[in-house]
């Protein structure tokens, strides 16, 4: 019987993949052919979406992006022989986006069904924790703490030093928690990899806990991510019956219970300790630090806390060593990072490449330039809290020692592209309106200070005391960032005046207003 | 004392206890199956508003009883998180994103266009009670901006037609 990929993913649903599965189906019905359809992960290619695949005996063979209306063209040319159309790309794995990346934590994504327990057996799965399930707990964290994996949610803590923290701690009731609030616009490779191959995360997250002796584990996931959602509840129960999670998992001593949890649509609680609060039913506010959440997280309790794609680099640093991760990359930050072009961009979608690689390399090789087809003005790289990044700066290597130099941060490795039709004096208004929208309201910069930012940057653009009101903006983004709480309020100064200093054109420019009232004399 | 068994959903003891209403007996339902567990709070309201389309305030000294807390915590966390609503929503919920990632692909405009198309403002709901829009920030779809979800469905790359394509869906699917 062919086999016929059509993926279930949630960007590939946005564009009809549900549709194209379904006359896909009918149409070999009505021509009696005998076809299985899977619905597996996204490839990442999601500009090619939806992307459906042909199982040849040599390999999968791609077409993309098919609508409904392609798919009786797509018979009668032959594709289910994997013969050429106007979609086709050849084998998958030759298309240049997909080959020339190194898959680590996606090696898995798209090509397997996201809940077939056999498939991912199939395709190395399980077999990280297999081994750490008769290994010394601190062997785990020493080999965590060798591969130089870095926290994959933005900050870049060092993973293996917050596992050792717990491990370190006397016995007792400990917790594993995974941030899968990823509300940061431009990143959606958490979703993917949940979507995709939710046990890789779940097998990181067991495994997290054998080292840090935690007996529960939960998931926050945003309430934006329905399909991701579900995904993972079916995910767990399927691990659960096959013994990989809940009562002395494959006949040892450890003992895992995995929990879902949804966010409420409150991009705060992406903050670990804001993620904390709500996962024990409470207002996602932020706590101060110290105590760290390792020694008192959730409920109190020791606590690792990692993002989805740190957890999801574990079992392959687990079952290939530490050293074979930290092989790649460069400076200190080593490995792989997800990279998320997105935005202005013809070929958005994900590339898991080593740190090292350049911004240009991204936009330009991978992406093909902007969707508009006009130049590339700026981007904005790790998230609304990321700096906007001028072209001058676009040849810095991803490198999170490299990225600080010139004020910026790769983050978790989003990019957001913006063409030369972009106004940064509004994308700063926006850093703050955000900002003020968003802000729990624990402390005052934050809470107040974003507002007072959305008045400041109106009065700049409408050139009311322009000087005074610049040296303001920037008295007050000082303000925001010593004296905040957290990222939140800590980091919106990032975008603002980065915008500003890359950008002081677009702050100087004549007031509509006046432009109007000096039309009208 | 004398002790007179209720025959009331919630077991009262006395007479005195007026008899809940359904939206009471919902919430109490609701809280039970989470085993009245005060870190399931935001299950609960999920689950609820599922049933109802919000979460009305009549529920709170309810929740506020089965988990033990304060009517101000329950009421506090209702407020906090933007997804839950506390009044009446249309029959179709359809989110804008509004983030960076779409607003390089033009949201603002498809917000314009939504905003006059429906002559509904964001965050309010048609006069037929079809349709409420409102604004997010982000529905990871970065890739294929701008990006509307409605109800539990996403779209990508949503411009002007395309919208107009899911709201004549919606009304087609209510004709029917």
């Amino acid at each position: 019987m062919i086999r016929v990929f059509v993926p279930r993913d949630a960007a590939a649903l946005s564009v009809g993949a549900d549709e194209v599965a379904a006359a896909i189906a009918s149409e070999a019905k009505k021509r009696n052919l005998d076809i299985q359809i899977v619905r597996n992960g996204s490839r990442g290619m999601l500009y090619l979406e939806p992307l459906v695949e042909v199982e040849m005996p040599k390999a999968r063979v791609a077409y993309g992006p098919v609508a409904a209306s392609d798919v009786a063209g797509l018979f009668d040319a032959g594709f289910l022989e994997g013969k050429p159309h106007v979609l086709a790309h050849g084998p998958t794995e030759e298309i240049p986006y997909f080959k020339t990346q190194e898959r680590l934590t996606f090696a898995r994504c798209g090509i397997t069904d996201p809940l077939s327990i056999e498939d991912y057996r199939a395709h190395g799965g399980f077999v990280g924790l297999a081994k750490a399930l008769h290994m010394k707990p601190i062997d785990i964290v020493t080999e965590v703490t060798t591969s130089g994996l870095r926290g994959r949610g933005g900050a870049g803590f060092p993973t293996g030093i917050k596992w050792k923290t717990v491990h370190d701690l006397p016995a007792g009731e400990k917790y594993v928690a995974c941030n899968a609030d990823e509300g940061d616009s431009g990143t959606f490779a958490d979703r993917m990899l949940m979507e995709g191959d939710p046990f890789c995360l779940i097998e990181g997250m067991t495994i997290a806990a054998v080292a840090g002796g935690a007996q529960k584990g939960y998931i926050y996931v945003r309430s934006e991510y329905p399909h991701a959602v579900k995904i993972l509840r079916e995910a767990i129960e399927i691990a659960k019956k096959a013994n990989w999670l809940g009562d002395n998992i494959q006949g040892t001593k450890y003992s895992f219970d995995l929990f879902v949890r949804m966010g409420a649509g409150a991009y705060i609680c992406g903050e670990e300790t804001s993620m904390l609060e709500s996962i024990e039913g409470k207002r996602g506010i932020v706590r101060y630090k110290p105590p760290i959440p390792a020694i008192e997280g959730l409920f109190g309790k020791p606590t690792i806390i990692n993002n989805v794609m740190s957890f999801a680099a574990v079992p392959i640093i687990i079952d290939k060593g530490g050293e074979f991760y930290r092989d790649y990359g460069v400076g200190r930050s080593r490995g792989t990072l997800a990279f998320q072009l997105a935005g202005n961009i013809k070929q958005g979608g994900l590339v898991e490449k080593a740190f090292g690689v350049t911004t240009r390399q991204l936009i330009e090789d991978w992406g093909g330039g902007t969707a508009t087809g006009r130049p590339v003005r700026v981007v904005q790289v790790g998230g609304p809290l990321g700096a906007y990044i001028p072209e001058s700066k676009f040849d810095v290597p991803m490198d999170y020692e490299e990225f600080a130099k010139v004020d910026a941060m790769v983050g978790h490795g989003g990019l957001v592209v913006f063409d030369d039709t972009v106004d940064m004096a509004k994308q700063a208004r926006f850093a703050m309106e955000f900002c003020a929208i968003e802000s729990c309201g624990k402390c005052t910069p934050c809470r107040i200070g974003s507002t007072r930012g959305v008045e400041v940057i109106d009065r700049i653009i409408a050139d009311v005391d322009r000087e005074k009101n610049l040296a303001l903006l920037e008295d007050l983004c000082v303000t925001m960032t010593d004296g905040s709480l957290c990222a939140m309020g800590g980091l919106t100064p990032f975008p603002v005046m980065s915008a500003l200093r890359g950008f002081p054109e677009d702050f100087h420019k004549p007031s509509p207003d006046r432009f109007l009232a000096d039309a009208a004399e | 004392m004398a002790k007179k068994a209720g025959n009331k959903p919630n077991g009262s003891m006395t007479d005195h206890t007026p008899a809940l209403t359904p939206v009471e007996v919902a919430a109490l339902s609701v809280c039970a199956r989470h085993g009245n567990k005060p870190d399931e709070l935001l299950e609960i309201f999920h689950e609820l508003q599922h049933q109802l389309g919000y979460v009305p305030d009549a529920t709170l000294p309810v929740i506020a009883k089965a988990l033990n807390r304060s009517r101000a915590e329950i009421y506090g966390v209702l407020t906090f998180y933007h997804e839950y609503k506390r009044h009446p929503v249309g029959k179709h919920v359809i989110k804008i994103c509004r983030a960076e990632a779409c607003q390089s692909m033009g949201t603002e405009a498809l917000c314009r266009h939504a905003e006059q198309s429906l002559k509904t403002k964001l965050g309010e709901t048609t006069p037929d009670g079809m349709v409420t829009i409102e604004q997010v920030f982000c529905l990871g779809n970065c890739a294929l901006s701008p990006a509307v979800m409605v109800g539990e469905k996403l779209y990508g790359k949503v411009d002007s037609k395309r919208f107009d394509e899911i709201i004549g869906s919606l009304e087609k699917e209510a004709a029917e």
